[in-house]
């Protein structure tokens, strides 16, 4: 492959002349320009799947939105990340996230400390949008010190890239397909089975909803140390 | 071994006059349509006739690819020389009546098709020219028929750009449903500068309704590979892979045997014809989900991977297959490319409308009196497709719409039958070409449930990555449930229109974006449909 | 039946060989694995992620990601409805019904008795025969309602 040289380029986000280096994406230039980007499968550290669709944004000239954390920047393209129809748009994902199983605040550990609640904060959701679905799912005590709840779930994949990528034992991927998909350990097995799992728990502390949790934390205890990812990635010098 | 065009044209020679001066050939059917209704029973039957005649010196049978006219099956035609006769509805009963009727030189009336009627009349057949000619599983035949010419004139006389240069003159727009230009596709590819590239050949034919690709790679799988190989000289590639349905098999057998007969011929394989040139095929399995035929899932697929698209850009061109520069082409998109260099891109351009040219094959299917395979040239009204070629609706039923473009498309009502049928002017009828299924719906069928038919299956085959696809396709289905029991609310109209909206603008893919067409395109045409369906408030 | 002594891992082995144990090859392995074993059991699976070298959570994400494969052992004997849009439009959906009423089976189920698998399909490209019903993998177009209730009795009996 041949690389391309990084330059200098220089758009606009909602007005605003911004500039950043040709590898970098929107989300990041507007990141380092103070303006927030709603995301949620994107997590610092990790690869870019743009799968929950939180982070869209219009780009003048193209036909559909696009998703910010995915989308490299261009010289002279102009950004919009707050008109009210993206806005609406993602008042509707978000309600999708909230129906689709089961996200009852009150029951959960993450409780104060879930990026899918702040997120109903930060975009002024007070009820889904669409009828809840609350399919339903087995949940996985069996380890020793996590349990997978897949009911909370909201298929980020934060915890499968995490367990790919940076602890590099690929003990969970997705199973099934559409509206039936779910995170498993090795052949479905349960966690305290999983001959891959090493027992890190990088997948919980990345995980964006009590999906993924400590056993015996109570609500206040719970910290999510999702930021961990970025200083480990960053102490192995690629970023 | 070949290795000149005028040893292959020696071979064709050859091939053609061992052929004259033999023996009259039976050609059955062998086509899945054909098939299932017991075509190869019925080969063998004929073959047993004539066993016990002692007549195999004078006739023999062939099995053929698709003759088109599937609601007739089993066909059977009777070549002698140039003289072919066709016959239809022949079955294992009929063998015996078949070649009593030939042998005594007459014909078997009562089972005569009669090629002049506009089912056969009104097409022009590019694509599927040999098919229900040519023995798929004999190289020579294909040959004989002017096969891999093409190949041979582009590696001996042609440049890579030239080759390019022809295909963008023909102005060829990929068949898969996108339609986007091929040459353009292609040079893109080529000015990549990269050690690897591929050429994937798109055969996962996704569209329920759909079949003129299993068509093309069961009647002349040939055709596709010359079409991949002419594309691999023209892009700089030396590997290909062709991505086919395992729903399939037929298809994958004759691909499989056709590659094997190419690579010990030297048409494919390491220095073709004395050039630079290297090309291999490999064959890789779909396994049964229609997001496959997305580009990207396409490409997680043949990779190994489940078959979750990704977003784009970057594009196949820039990062395709394992990264590398990549062009994808349907199968039919390809089954052209032959045909084009042999005869010129102006030629092919001459052919259909300003905004496609060329033709366009056609699966035919639902309430009609000819369902089957037909290839016409872009422009045909819907009106000569379906009441001409198609032989209008049967069973006194009125016509209502016609569906195009399968899961991704949209249902065409009568007041557009006028319709000259090109990208265009589809898309502003709020359908797409799709692959080329037309579905024919008559007076009796309800159109929200023919939407919520394609909202369920696309629900099915979601793959479940991005949010909009995943729920939304499935709260969609249960929407238009309540529509169907007559159970909805005004407002559950308007989330109806907001949803489709939503997925539309925020899928991750072509599958989630074009999954709300369907019932868009219904509340379009037939929007009083689903104010029945909105119970009292 | 241990695996050294089963043979038809042995096939299983060969045909991962044959593709030189490539990583990318996963979707025909399934393919050849399903066609020897008759469906994908959690050992097989993990046969096969051992030799191509690749994590057990992967092959069994890629198994449950494509339609065409079971991992449960089918009937001995097994039914597909096409439900492919002209299928559809045909009435499929109301043979599918009937059968599902007549033998207590879902879609994607067999008989207690292991005899009839349930399957569905969505198109085989048969279109111009709607609607398309294939018995134990022979086709067959054109099937009514009552047809395809006496073909399956004609298949099991």
């Amino acid at each position: 492959m041949i690389r391309e040289k990084v330059r200098v380029k220089t758009f606009k986000i909602n007005g605003v002349d911004v500039t950043g280096q040709s590898n970098q994406t929107i989300l990041e230039v507007a990141r380092d320009n103070g303006i927030e980007i709603p995301t949620l499968c994107h997590l610092e550290g990790l690869s870019c799947v743009g799968s929950c669709r939180m982070c869209i944004v219009e780009i003048k000239g193209s036909r559909e939105p696009t998703p910010a954390c995915t989308a490299k920047i261009k010289e002279g393209i102009e950004v919009t990340t707050n008109s009210s129809k993206i806005e609406a748009t993602r008042k509707m994902i978000l309600s999708m996230m909230f129906s689709e199983r089961t996200h009852t605040c009150s029951t959960c550990v993450a409780n104060g400390d879930c990026e899918l609640q702040n997120k109903s904060v930060e975009l002024e959701l007070q009820h889904s949008q669409v009828p809840y679905l609350n399919k339903r799912f087995e949940i996985d005590a069996s380890h020793k010190n996590f349990v997978n709840d897949p009911n909370r779930c909201i298929l980020c994949t934060r915890c499968i890239r995490v367990c790919d990528e940076i602890e590099g034992a690929h003990a969970l991927d997705l199973a099934g397909r559409g509206l039936s998909t779910r995170i498993i350990h090795d052949m479905d097995e349960p966690w305290a089975d999983s001959q891959s799992c090493t027992s890190c728990g990088k997948c919980v502390y990345v995980c964006p909803t009590g999906a993924l949790y400590e056993k015996d934390v109570s609500e206040e205890e719970v910290i999510k140390k999702r930021g961990i990812i970025l200083e480990l990635v960053k102490n192995r010098g690629k970023y | 071994m070949i290795t000149s065009l005028n040893e292959l044209k020696e071979l064709a020679d050859k091939k053609k006059c061992t052929d004259d001066n033999s023996r009259q050939e039976l050609r059955v059917c062998m086509g899945s349509s054909c098939m299932s209704l017991g075509s190869a029973e019925l080969g063998k039957s004929l073959q047993d006739e004539l066993q016990s005649r002692e007549l195999n010196d004078r006739y023999k049978i062939k099995s053929v690819g698709c003759s088109g006219l599937c609601a007739n099956g089993t066909l059977v035609s009777h070549c002698n020389g140039n003289e072919s006769t066709l016959y239809e509805k022949i079955t294992t009963s009929d063998a015996k009546d078949l070649v009593d009727s030939i042998q005594n030189g007459g014909l078997l009336k009562d089972k005569m098709c009669d090629i002049a009627q506009p089912f056969f009349a009104k097409q022009t057949k590019i694509v599927l020219e040999n098919a229900g000619m040519i023995d798929p599983d004999e190289i020579e035949d294909y040959i004989a028929h002017g096969g891999y010419i093409a190949l041979f004139k582009a590696l001996d006389e042609m440049t890579p750009k030239e080759v390019i240069e022809e295909v963008k003159i023909s102005a060829l727009r990929g068949r898969g449903g996108g339609g986007y230009p091929a040459g353009i596709k292609w040079e893109s590819v080529s000015k990549v500068i990269s050690e690897q590239k591929y050429i994937i050949c798109n055969g996962d034919e996704g569209d329920p309704g759909a079949f003129m690709d299993r068509a093309v790679m069961e009647s002349d799988p040939h055709r596709v590979l010359e079409g991949m190989a002419i594309a691999g000289y023209a892009c700089g590639a030396n590997k290909g892979y062709i991505y086919v349905r395992a729903e399939y098999p037929l298809a994958v057998e004759k691909l499989s045997r056709a590659i094997k007969q190419a690579t010990k011929l030297g048409i494919l394989g390491e220095n073709i014809a004395h050039s630079n040139f290297s090309f291999s095929i490999e064959i890789r399995l779909g396994a049964g989900a229609f997001v496959c035929g997305e580009a990207t899932a396409l490409i997680a697929s043949v990779e190994g991977n489940r078959g979750n698209p990704r977003q784009k850009p970057p594009h196949l061109t820039d990062y395709g297959l394992w990264g590398k520069p990549t062009v994808l082409n349907n199968v039919e998109t390809l089954a052209n490319i032959a045909p084009i260099i042999k005869n010129g891109g102006a030629w092919y351009k001459n052919i259909g409308t300003q905004n496609s040219s060329g033709t366009k094959v056609f699966a035919l299917t639902g309430h009609i009196k000819n369902t089957g395979l037909v290839e016409v040239p872009m422009g045909t009204t819907l009106r000569e497709l379906i009441y001409e070629i198609g032989g209008g609706i049967p069973d006194g039923k009125r016509f209502k719409a016609i569906q195009s473009g399968g899961p991704s498309g949209g249902c065409i009502p009568e007041e557009l039958l006028d319709l000259h049928v090109d990208y265009e002017s589809l898309k502003n009828a709020g359908s797409i070409m799709g692959s080329g299924g037309l579905i024919v719906i008559d007076d009796s069928s309800n159109m929200v449930e023919i939407a919520r038919f394609f909202m369920d299956f696309c629900r099915s085959e979601s793959c479940g990555k991005c949010t909009p696809c995943r729920v939304g396709t499935t709260e969609l289905t249960l929407l238009l449930d309540k529509f169907i029991k007559k159970e909805a609310t005004k407002s559950d109209f308007e989330l109806l229109k907001e949803m489709c909206e939503v997925l539309k603008s925020a899928s991750l893919c072509g599958l989630g974006q074009t999954a709300p067409n369907p019932v868009l395109s219904t509340i379009k045409y037939f929007e009083s449909e689903y104010l029945e369906g909105i119970g009292d408030d | 039946m241990s695996i050294a002594t089963d043979d038809r891992y042995n096939t299983l082995e060969k045909s991962m060989k044959k593709l030189g144990y490539d990583k990318s090859a996963l979707i025909e392995t399934l393919h050849t694995a399903q066609e020897t074993f008759g469906y994908l059991g959690i050992d097989t699976l993990k046969f096969i992620a051992k030799r191509l070298r690749l994590p057990y959570s992967k092959v069994y994400g890629v198994a449950t990601f494509y339609n065409y494969f079971r991992l449960k052992p089918k009937g001995k004997h097994n039914v597909v409805v096409c439900m492919g849009t002209a299928c559809y439009i045909k009435g499929s959906n109301k043979i599918l019904e009937k059968i599902e009423q007549k033998y207590g089976i879902k879609v994607g189920e067999t008989t207690p008795d292991s005899v009839l698998s349930l399957l569905s399909a969505r198109c085989f490209g048969s279109c111009s025969l709607a609607p398309v019903v294939v018995y134990d993998d022979v086709p067959k177009g054109k099937v009514t309602i009552e047809d395809s209730l006496c073909d399956i009795e004609e298949m099991i009996k």
